[in-house]
C-alpha cells in the first residue's frame, strides 16, 4: 500500500479572495476631510461678575461689520462692497496713516519680537436674523483671511517662512503681534473672542 | 575547471507569488481600518457654503456634528420646509443640543474632553436665525470650540 503524503492545501486563491476584499474596501472608503472655519465661541456671562473690560474698549479700536437681512454689509456704518472687504479690514488693523479714527497702537514686549507697537484693533461682526448663511460665512472667511494674510506676512518677512510652517513658539509671537480678536456675538457686553 | 559554470538552461523560473496575498492583505487592513462604515444617514439637504481660508479637520473622533438644513424632498410632506436641525440619526429642536453636547462629551475620554470640538454643517441658504439660537445654545452647553464647515474653494462667488 502506497504511503499517504499530507498534500500542501493550495493557497494560491487566497490572493483572489483577499483581492476581492480589498476591492469591496477601496470601493466603499470615503476619505473625504473635513473643512471649517474653526472659531471659539465668547463663554456665557456670568451674572456676577464685574462689568466685562471688553465694554471699555475704545470706539476707534472696533471695526463694525454688519450685515443685515438683505445681506447688505456695512464696515463703520458706510455700506461697503464685498471685494473691499478684506482690503479695508487691513487697512484698518495696520493703520499706516496713524489715522485717529481707525485702531490704536500699543507699545507691547513680544518674545522674538523685543519691544513692538501693537494693534489694538477688534472686529465686531454683527448679523441679522435673516442674513443668508453664504454671506455670514463669506464675511467670516474675508475677516479671517485679513487677519491669516497679515500673519503670513510678518512671518515671511521675518524668517522667511509661511504662516502654517513656523514652529509653537513662534505661531504663538506672531499670533500675539496680530492679536485680533474677531467677536461676533453681543461685542458691547461680553469680550471678543479669538 | 572553471569557476563559473555556464547555466544549461535559458528558462525563467516563474515569479514567486507566494508573498502577494500577504502584500494584498496589508493593503486590505489599511483600508478596513480608514473605512468609516456608518455615516450619518442626513435626511436634510446641507450644501455647505464656500470659503478659502478653511482649516482641515485634523481628529474626526473629537468632533460631534450638527447639521442643519431643509428636509429632503421625500421627507417635505412629514416635516415641512422649513429649517431643521439634525443631530445623529433624529430631527431635533435647539433644546435638545445641550443634551446632544453632554452625551458627546461623555463618550470621550477625560483627557480629550477640553479638546472636544463642535463642527456645525450647515445649509448655505439658511437664514442665520436658527443658527444664532444654535450658537447661543451652544455656549450655554459650554462647547466654545465650533468649526463652520464649508466648502473649499479658491475664489468666493457670492450670489
Amino acid at each position: 500500500m502506497a504511503k499517504r503524503e499530507l498534500q500542501p492545501i493550495n493557497a494560491g486563491s487566497m490572493a483572489d479572495i483577499a483581492f476581492l476584499l480589498l476591492i469591496f474596501f477601496l470601493v466603499t472608503t470615503t476619505m473625504d476631510s473635513d473643512m471649517g472655519l474653526l472659531r471659539l465661541l465668547p463663554p456665557m456671562p456670568d451674572p456676577n461678575a464685574p462689568v466685562p473690560e471688553a465694554s471699555q474698549i475704545n470706539d476707534r479700536n472696533i471695526l463694525e461689520v454688519k450685515v443685515n437681512q438683505f445681506n447688505v454689509l456695512s464696515v463703520e456704518g458706510d455700506i461697503a462692497r464685498f471685494e473691499d472687504l478684506r482690503e479695508l479690514t487691513r487697512y484698518f488693523i495696520l493703520n499706516p496713516a496713524n489715522d485717529l479714527t481707525m485702531s490704536e497702537k500699543e507699545l507691547k514686549t513680544i518674545p522674538l519680537f523685543g519691544d513692538v507697537m501693537v494693534s489694538k484693533a477688534v472686529i465686531s461682526l454683527q448679523n441679522d436674523r435673516g442674513t443668508t448663511y453664504s454671506h455670514y460665512i463669506a464675511v467670516q472667511n474675508e475677516l479671517l483671511a485679513a487677519r491669516d494674510e497679515l500673519k503670513n506676512e510678518l512671518a515671511q518677512s521675518t524668517w522667511g517662512l509661511r504662516y502654517d510652517q513656523l514652529d509653537e513658539e513662534k505661531t504663538k509671537a506672531v499670533d500675539q503681534y496680530y492679536y485680533v480678536p474677531i467677536s461676533e456675538a453681543e461685542p458691547k457686553k461680553i469680550g471678543g473672542n479669538k | 575547471m572553471s569557476k563559473f559554470k555556464k547555466s544549461t538552461s535559458k528558462n525563467v523560473g516563474s515569479i514567486n507569488t507566494a508573498s502577494l496575498p500577504d502584500i494584498v492583505f496589508m493593503l486590505l487592513f489599511f483600508f478596513m481600518t480608514v473605512t468609516v462604515l456608518r455615516e450619518v444617514e442626513l435626511k436634510i439637504n446641507v450644501n455647505l457654503p464656500d470659503a478659502t481660508e478653511g482649516k482641515k479637520l485634523e481628529k474626526k473622533s473629537l468632533a460631534s456634528f450638527i447639521y442643519i438644513g431643509l428636509p429632503v424632498e421625500q421627507l417635505v410632506a412629514t416635516f415641512g420646509s422649513e429649517p431643521k436641525i439634525q443631530l445623529n440619526d433624529s430631527f431635533k429642536e435647539v433644546p435638545d443640543i445641550q443634551d446632544f453636547i453632554a452625551q458627546e462629551r461623555e463618550s470621550l475620554d477625560e483627557t480629550d474632553r477640553p479638546k472636544m470640538l463642535v463642527s456645525l454643517k450647515i445649509d448655505r441658504d439658511i437664514s442665520m436665525g436658527v443658527v444664532i439660537d444654535v450658537k447661543q445654545a451652544l455656549r450655554q452647553a459650554n462647547a466654545l470650540k465650533i468649526m463652520y464647515a464649508n466648502n473649499p474653494v479658491d475664489i468666493i462667488a457670492l450670489r
